[in-house]
């Protein structure tokens, strides 16, 4: 085992090389600030005053401009990757929670937590172009690579709602374990995931036929069953391996996405929320709420190599590549 | 708010066609009514009246769970009604719930009632395959040897309250204890609480003093409060005062500088709205916008109650009340409820476990149970009546 992970030390240092400088923007949600972390230097470099209660945050597709959920202002922000100053906001409807683009860059996938409603927005025009009745407190939004399914998952509804992009109208709803926070499509979009918090599970669905293909639980030696809360979900772009944050129980589980086996389990910091990949995903850094930094992991390894301070209660977390 | 406020009118005079409403469940295939009975209480005269309790207390938690199941229902068919019956302070709570189960019988009834009500409500042959959710009622004894087969309880109990204050003051080794109670009967019954949680958490109450309601505190308290607790050494004083008389007062004005906790100071609660971790936020946020108010621990145990039958039908897609009732007693059951974890029924004696906020009125402070206590099958069982000390008989 630890000869294992010594010759994947060594393998991973022999073919990484220099980490690359990319900027991970972490939201910090009690602070209404964007941190932002050197992933070479893998120090804060700036902080950035942003609307109240910011949390899910995406780049464009343009890599030009990062979008961020001000819940509390209840809108969205633009803020503009080379100045960092806010440009615009776009129409969100009330309490913006996570959002999700679509591949064609165009339009924004909006859940609004407070409200039941995901609010689709084009992001050229600046305006709502539908909204869509869902469960509710919708929180997880995904869009699948394909752009054909946008999915919204509602909290105390416990559903999975799919929506036809294309007809902009809901078409299924599939029932999962309680609290469902964060909607994540394989790579090449033939699966999804969906992490309940409350019950404790991860559900990977088959998205051509939207059934239900496998439940992974997680079991942590000495930790209360009642702490393993799954919410941020990340998959390597070759679709091997699953990084799912589990919360309280401040861990991130490593599932191997085929066989869907618990490969390990890395202690981070408390509550870990969401988590980035840099571009070449030798790195993954984790937001951890109640202690306030960013864990970093060092992908390869599978070992958490630095922990980060940020501000109060940081959530999301998004890359901004620099080459 | 104000982006929010141009971008609706907006929304309205130039998406609306663009709009995608699901269908009304027009053809709802399970359609639930929920019975909602109060008796209300009338409010004594109280010398602190800055807040007095809201007159809807209990009954627009319970409206939120409708609206809650309903919206999950519309994906399902499934369609979710509430029937309210509410009986004045004078009223006769009994004759009236009668009334309304011969008008209409009621598989599922939320009771916001006092204890002894309750139990002439479980014991009518109208409600015998009924199931009632106790929303209202603290009484330990509605838990141990009065308990009723047909009814489960979502508020939490005198005892789970003072367990999980005593867990705190145990924990911060405020051990010696001043204990000053009311002199109403809900008082002495959570003074006992109190003093049984003591002895099952070995702290020691170390003086005891009754209160009269002679004083005027306004007037009076920091002349008053400084001798009555003046001849005794303590770390902390517990107040018994449920109705929120006097209690207000005991605070700054001890001999000792002490803390203050019970029915005043630190507080424990089954909600409050300073309750904000584990997505709180956004329950508070919802009922705010339904009640214009703040969500209190009666709101939450009715709302509770309204979400635990509709989880239990979106999970079974019946309206058996029998299956139903079996499937929320059953080990199967999970809420997810607000408090940072997945919460079920006690099967010895149907109270929901949960764990305990502890707060003062700004703020949280602690979350019982408290790390280290600890127990063979759920630490939320170290708060209230515990399996093997059970008195409860179902049948």
């Amino acid at each position: 085992m630890r000869l294992g992970i010594l010759c994947a030390l060594a393998l991973a240092i022999a073919t990484s090389g220099p980490a690359h400088a990319h900027l991970l923007y972490v939201t910090n949600e009690k602070d209404d600030t964007v941190s932002i972390i050197d992933t070479k230097t893998l120090e804060v470099v700036d902080t950035i005053s942003v609307g109240e209660r910011p949390r899910g945050i995406t780049l464009s597709k343009d890599k030009t401009k990062l979008y961020v959920c001000a819940s509390d202002s209840d809108t969205v922000q633009v803020l503009d990757v080379k100045t960092n100053k806010i440009l615009y906001e776009l129409p969100s409807g009330e309490d913006p929670e996570q959002f999700a683009l679509h591949p064609d860059g165009g339009l924004l996938f909006i859940a609004n937590e407070d409200d039941a409603v995901t609010t689709i927005v084009d992001t050229q025009t600046r305006t709502v172009v539908a909204q869509i009745d869902v469960g509710v407190e919708p929180e997880g939004m995904a869009v699948s690579p394909d752009g054909k399914w946008a999915i919204t998952t509602s909290e105390t509804t416990n559903m999975v709602h799919w929506i036809d992009v294309a007809e902009r109208k809901l078409v299924h709803n599939s029932l999962v374990d309680q609290r469902p926070r964060h909607a994540e499509f394989d790579p090449d979009g033939k699966r999804l995931w969906v992490s309940s918090e409350i019950g404790g599970t991860v559900t990977v669905f088959d998205v051509e036929s939207k059934k239900e293909i496998k439940k992974i639980s997680f079991s942590l030696p000495g930790i209360s069953q009642d702490r393993v809360q799954p919410v941020g979900i990340r998959l390597t772009r070759d679709g091997s391996l699953a990084f799912v944050a589990l919360g309280p129980s401040n861990h991130v589980a490593v599932v191997d996405a085929k066989t869907y086996e618990i490969k390990d389990y890395l202690l981070v910091g408390r509550r870990v929320w969401h988590m980035a990949f840099t571009p070449e995903e030798d790195l993954l850094f984790t937001t951890n709420g109640v202690s306030g930094d960013v864990s970093v992991v060092d992908v390869n390894a599978l070992k958490v190599i630095k922990t980060i301070k940020v501000g109060r209660y940081p959530w999301g977390a998004e890359i901004l590549p620099t080459n | 708010m104000r982006v929010v406020n141009g971008f609706r009118g907006f929304l309205v005079a130039a998406v609306c066609c663009w709009m995608v409403i699901a269908a009304p469940p027009a053809t709802a295939q399970i359609a639930i009514e929920i019975l909602y009975l109060e008796h209300q209480r009338a409010q004594p005269p109280t010398l602190s009246n800055l807040d007095a309790p809201p007159l809807d207390d209990g009954l627009q938690g319970a409206r939120l769970g409708i609206e809650d199941n309903a919206t999950t229902g519309r994906f399902l068919k499934q369609s979710y009604a509430l029937r309210e019956v509410i009986v004045p302070p004078e009223g006769d709570f009994l004759a009236q719930a009668k009334q309304a189960l011969a008008e209409k019988s009621a598989a599922f009834i939320v009771a916001n009632a006092p204890a002894d009500d309750l139990l002439a409500l479980a014991d009518l042959p109208e409600t015998k395959d009924a199931l009632i959710f106790n929303a209202g009622a603290p009484d330990t004894r509605l838990r141990q040897n009065e308990c009723r087969a047909n009814v489960l309880h979502t508020l939490p109990s005198r005892a789970m309250l003072a367990d999980a204050l005593m867990q705190f003051l145990v924990k911060k080794r405020w051990t010696k204890i001043m204990l000053i109670e009311g002199p109403r009967a809900e008082d002495k019954a959570f003074g006992q609480a109190l003093r049984k949680s003591a002895e099952k958490f070995r702290a020691s109450i170390t003086a005891e003093k009754s209160w009269s309601l002679k004083a005027d505190m306004r007037r009076n308290a920091a002349a008053e409060v400084p001798s009555l607790t003046q001849d005794a050494d303590y770390d902390v004083v517990l107040v018994s005062d449920e109705a929120g008389d006097f209690g207000q007062y005991i605070l700054y004005n001890t001999w000792l500088p002490r803390p203050v906790a019970g029915s005043q100071g630190l507080m424990p609660v089954g909600w409050h709205r300073a309750v904000e971790q584990w997505g709180a936020v956004q329950l508070q946020n919802r009922f705010r916008e339904v009640a214009k108010r703040d969500m209190r621990a009666r709101d939450y145990a009715a709302w509770a109650a309204v979400r635990s039958v509709g989880e239990a039908v979106t999970r079974q897609n019946t309206a058996d009340v029998q299956k139903l009732a079996a499937y929320i007693r059953g080990p199967e059951f999970k809420l997810a409820l607000f408090k940072g974890r997945a919460l079920d029924y006690r099967p010895w004696n149907g109270q929901l476990r949960q764990p305990i906020p502890l707060v003062h009125t700004g703020a949280l402070v602690a979350l019982a149970p408290m790390e280290g206590f600890l127990h063979q099958t759920s630490d939320l069982d170290t708060l209230g009546i515990d399996g093997p000390e059970t008195k409860c008989k179902m049948n």
